[in-house]
């Protein structure tokens, strides 16, 4: 029948739905002005400007539980979660989609125990990355260095991958698919300048701000998804009914099923390797902890700890929507004519919902990606400064030339992520992501066994982190897509020497500690002098009330003979 | 005259922490024992027991955490107390 295959080989008509594009860009307008009204919100007239990266970085340290919830919440759970999570359901069920949930459950524990010392020591000694304590606890620039490196190429895929979760509200809504690339990227481009913009002005507090729009808005929608789809579409019975249909057929490509409802033996190890190893990841990222030492006393981010899970709640609905989508029939055809499980959706909002209140929840989606896009670049920039300028550049470098620093790098490192998403393919940024996640658990061991104890030889942390980062490059570059052949087919590798499947980072990761560890012992032996450490165990308890070393320094400046003078 | 040596707690007793420790790891262990729920039945409003029970441990850890919050957020307070008192004396 020609008719058919003409409806499958040719791009899908896709014109431009005017109602929810009019509320996507009222809302984004909307969001732009509170991003710049952002740079007066709870700043002193004196610290207007933004001329510190106290200010600037972390929004004057000074965030409370409530802000600090949305922050965090905006920043965790990204646009890209909220595309990627019912995507991978949507092809391949459990095991690739729903392991976020757990992931996300194990998260708050390890939160809770770690991040109260992380705030103290950083509160202390006036921290603003995770570099910066990992040099201030071993004296070594060089570890520093790596941290600091891992740090910032492992957010910059991030960043890009926010871009995806616009784009694909774009291409839903019906631009992108104009002829001209230039006019077809024109919106993507722009709200990206803006954003730009805004964080150049008001720094931390843009997205702080207007991560409580963004989260209002993305509630407002799962709720509404979750309860009136699911009747929509028969009812739950039904679309687990239509997703194990789906999922249990067998795929041409591999001879397999495609995926399962329910996890099979065979994938366990994988399933709680992914959870376990993406929780001790996530907060060793540059952008959890900008979020992190933003807060106000040592006790807000425990609290958040026990709040946050209502977005895994949340997370787990729309995961859930990716089967719904199933039962529902929706077609995630891309403008060139492929299926696209990144529009599932997007595309799901946009058929089932009325076109005012599809508006409302795609606006949620793009907004959602400009929260975490602008704590990356933050983060990342405060990274560059503080670890590889001021560092190995300019050792005397002023408070408010640290700031101008990092406010230029932001614009350099969205510009970085813009061209990267228009200029490459968009999956070349899934894999980097996928290897970011995997590079930055090679942090875990200097950051945490720091934040306890100075056992561990520096020089013996930082071959960990090498023989860390080698191996879980070439496991996941041996790992091959059976459909497509291509490298880099997913996170999935058997643990070394035996026959199990499990989550790379988790076997690299294995394998850093074990490094570390064996040669820290030798070095003890043969022993390497390794006693460099400005903290001291005080630090790791201190509160909100209790002096900054700064202060001390200061007061010891005043008092005739007292040796902490500087 | 404070000092970057002066302690900003007391010692701890370890009872409080080996209590909320316990919580804790449950909360971190207990979502990853996957063989305990990767099963269909029973279903709530047609849900597999795998996806509800799940979204159940949301609640169970964040409960975990609050208790475990309370007792540390006590036993720290005791602490940060001895260090003022023994400065004051």
């Amino acid at each position: 029948m020609p008719a058919m295959t003409a409806v499958t080989a040719a791009p899908p008509e896709r014109p431009v739905d005017w109602v929810p594009l009019t509320i996507v860009i009222v809302l984004f307008v909307a969001v732009a002005v509170i991003g710049f009204l952002a740079s007066r919100w709870r700043t002193a007239p004196a610290d207007r400007g933004m001329k510190t990266l106290d200010e600037w970085g972390l929004g004057g340290r000074g965030f409370g539980t409530w802000v600090t919830w949305f922050l965090l919440g905006g920043d965790l759970y990204t646009a890209y979660t909220f595309v990627a999570v019912p995507a991978a359901m949507w092809a391949s069920g459990a095991v690739s989609g729903f392991f976020a949930v757990p992931y996300t459950i194990v998260l708050y524990p390890i939160v809770f125990v770690l991040m109260s010392r992380l705030w103290s020591v950083s509160h202390r000694h006036g921290y603003v990355t995770p570099a910066d304590f990992v040099g201030g606890r071993y004296g070594s620039r060089t570890l520093s260095l790596a941290v600091a490196l891992t740090g910032i190429v492992a957010t910059m895929p991030y960043i890009a991958l926010q871009l995806v979760g616009i784009k694909s509200v774009l291409t839903v809504l019906g631009l992108g698919s104009n002829t001209n690339w230039f006019m077809a990227d024109l919106p993507l481009i722009i709200a990206f300048l803006v954003l730009a913009a805004y964080t150049y002005t008001a720094g931390l507090r843009a997205p702080a701000l207007i991560a409580v729009v963004k989260d209002i808005l993305i509630y407002a929608a799962i709720l509404v998804a979750v309860i009136y789809l699911p009747v929509k579409f028969g009812g739950w019975e039904g679309i687990f009914q239509a997703a194990d249909d789906k999922l249990s057929a067998t795929n041409p490509a591999t001879g397999a099923p495609f995926g399962a409802v329910i996890p099979g033996a065979a994938s366990f190890n994988a399933y709680w390797t992914l959870a376990l190893g993406s929780a001790m990841a996530l907060f060793m990222y540059p952008h959890s902890i900008t979020g992190v030492l933003a807060t106000k006393s040592r006790n807000t981010i425990r609290r958040n700890a026990m709040i946050l899970p209502l977005y895994s709640l949340m997370l787990g609905g729309l995961a859930l929507l990716g089967y719904v989508a199933i039962k529902a029939g929706t077609q995630p055809i891309d403008v060139n004519g492929a299926v696209n499980a990144q529009l599932v959706v997007p595309q799901l909002f946009s058929d089932a919902f009325p076109k005012w209140f599809a508006g409302i929840a795609l606006a949620a989606i793009a907004i959602g990606a400009l929260v975490p896009a602008a704590i990356m670049s933050i983060a990342a920039s405060n990274l560059f400064t503080r670890n590889i300028y001021k560092d190995f550049f300019k050792k005397d470098a002023t408070p408010a030339q640290e700031a101008k620093v990092s406010k230029l790098v932001s614009l350099i490192v969205k510009v970085g992520a813009l061209v990267f998403v228009l200029g490459m393919d968009q999956s070349s940024a899934i894999n980097l992501q996928l290897l970011g996640g995997i590079w930055i658990l090679q942090t875990f061991p200097a950051i945490v066994a720091g934040l306890y104890t100075r056992w561990f030889n520096r020089w013996a942390l930082l071959a960990g982190w090498v023989a860390g980062i080698v191996y879980g490059t070439v496991a996941a570059y041996n790992v091959v897509n059976p459909a497509t052949h291509n490298h880099f087919g997913g996170s999935i590798a058997n643990f070394p020497f035996t026959g199990i499947p499990v989550y790379i980072g988790v076997s690299a990761f294995v394998l850093n500690a074990v490094v570390a560890v064996v040669l820290t012992l030798i070095l003890r032996a043969a022993r390497v002098e390794d006693t460099a450490d400005a903290t001291r165990a005080g630090d790791y308890g201190a509160d909100e009330n209790d002096p900054t070393v700064v202060q001390i320094e200061r007061e010891a400046a005043v008092e005739p003979g007292n040796p902490l003078a500087p | 005259m404070t000092s970057t040596d002066s302690p900003t707690r007391g010692p701890a007793r370890p009872a409080p922490y080996v209590y909320s420790g316990i919580l804790i790891v449950l909360a971190i262990i207990m979502p990853l024992l996957i063989p305990m729920y990767a099963r269909h039945d029973p279903a709530l409003w047609g849900i597999p027991f795998f996806y509800w029970y799940q979204l159940l441990w949301v609640f169970i850890a964040s409960g975990l955490l609050a208790i475990a919050y309370a007792i540390m957020r006590r036993e720290d307070r005791r602490r940060r107390a001895a260090v003022r008192d023994g400065r004051d004396s």
